[in-house]
């Protein structure tokens, strides 16, 4: 396999990123998601486990609303993100099977740290009705107060905890 | 055009994006917590300031009226509460949510680890959601926006967010020379 391309200028990625969030606002009136993929896929999947007991949360029965869990926008949106990332590591030569971690932690260590991170993302993701995507792009770029909020703490809460996981990524 | 497929080539540029800067890659999101690779704070910003540059332009212009596209409503507490749990989670797992599908679809193991962390994550708050409900629905301020907030005209935060955001590229260049 050829060498890996160069990664794009973070500057000029962001700008094409930009031109994508705007096209989202013009062509569908609303902007960016991840963290609400999950939330209606977790409500398709308590509503096929347990109807009666999705229908009576009120968290998961926003989503069963309308044209149900599984018919929901940010899926779709979702499932074009991971075809978009597969093509685009195709094309740049960077598809590879590989556990990325940091020099000083073992690939089960690592493991571990992907999932409880990412359960207590998931935690935050539900109480502030949104993430890095649907909340802080999306609500930022068109001045919403509370997705300045959540940037400012998630960035706040990143730093200080960021000396606690040090051996995992230094 | 059917939503769905508007949804699906949306989904695909977005994807693409971020793989092409290198944010299917966790080491390299962690990075900017340690401040030797500042691609997310550079990327995030410069699509910030390009789509609200944008929005607001389309909407001087009247091709864009603002006031039908969704702005995320804010509810003080829980972003900010939410917003602290969601960063220690996210140095930790070195990959965000939309960021954990593009790393696990380039074949990156933790990238599958982290969806499968954040989707529990979502499932057990899901849960037991009848404690934390009071909190959830606290401080709602609506879509409450910068300009209203700080009783600034709109086009002056615009102004002060793209001044900022220069000047912060600037002390990322910076940091990273040093780093």
């Amino acid at each position: 396999m050829s060498t890996p391309r160069r990664y794009a200028d973070p500057y000029l990625a962001g700008v094409c990123l930009g031109f994508v969030l705007l096209a989202a606002y013009v062509f569908a009136g609303r902007g960016l998601g991840a963290s609400g993929a999950f939330a209606s896929s977790a409500a398709g999947v308590v509503a096929a486990a347990s109807p009666s007991r999705a229908s009576a949360n009120p968290y998961f029965a926003r989503y069963l609303a309308g044209d149900g869990p599984w018919r929901e926008w940010l899926l779709f949106e979702i499932a074009g993100v991971i075809a978009g990332g597969f093509l685009s590591a195709l094309f740049a030569g960077r598809l590879r099977a590989a556990v990325e971690r940091g020099p000083n932690l073992g690939r089960r260590s690592r493991l571990a740290y992907a999932f409880g991170g990412g359960a207590v993302m998931g935690i935050g993701a539900v109480l502030a009705r949104g993430c890095t995507s649907g909340l802080a792009l999306t609500g930022g770029a068109l001045l919403g107060a509370g997705a300045w909020v959540f940037m400012i703490a998630a960035f706040a809460g990143a730093y200080a905890f960021a000396p606690f996981v040090k051996r995992a990524w230094r | 055009m059917n939503p769905f497929a508007v949804a699906v080539l949306i989904g695909i540029a977005f994807g693409w994006t971020l793989e092409r800067a290198g944010l299917g890659s966790a080491p390299k999101l962690a990075g900017q917590f340690y401040l030797t690779d500042l691609t997310v704070f550079k990327v995030m910003f410069s699509a910030i300031v390009t789509a609200m540059l944008g929005a607001f332009w389309l909407s001087r212009l009247g091709i864009l009226d603002l006031s039908q596209v969704y702005i995320p409503e804010t509810f003080l507490g829980p972003q900010l509460g939410g917003g602290l749990l969601f960063g220690v989670g996210f140095v930790v797992a070195g990959l965000c949510p939309g960021t954990s599908c593009v790393a696990a679809a380039t074949g990156r193991g933790d990238g599958a680890m982290v969806m499968m962390g954040m989707f529990s994550g979502v499932l057990v708050t899901g849960l037991a959601f009848a404690p934390l409900r009071h909190f959830y629905e606290s401080t709602s301020r609506g879509s409450l926006t910068l300009p209203e907030l700080l009783r600034i005209p709109y086009g002056v935060v615009v102004c002060g967010i793209v001044a900022m955001a220069l000047i912060a590229f600037q002390f990322a260049e910076r940091l990273e020379k040093r780093a």
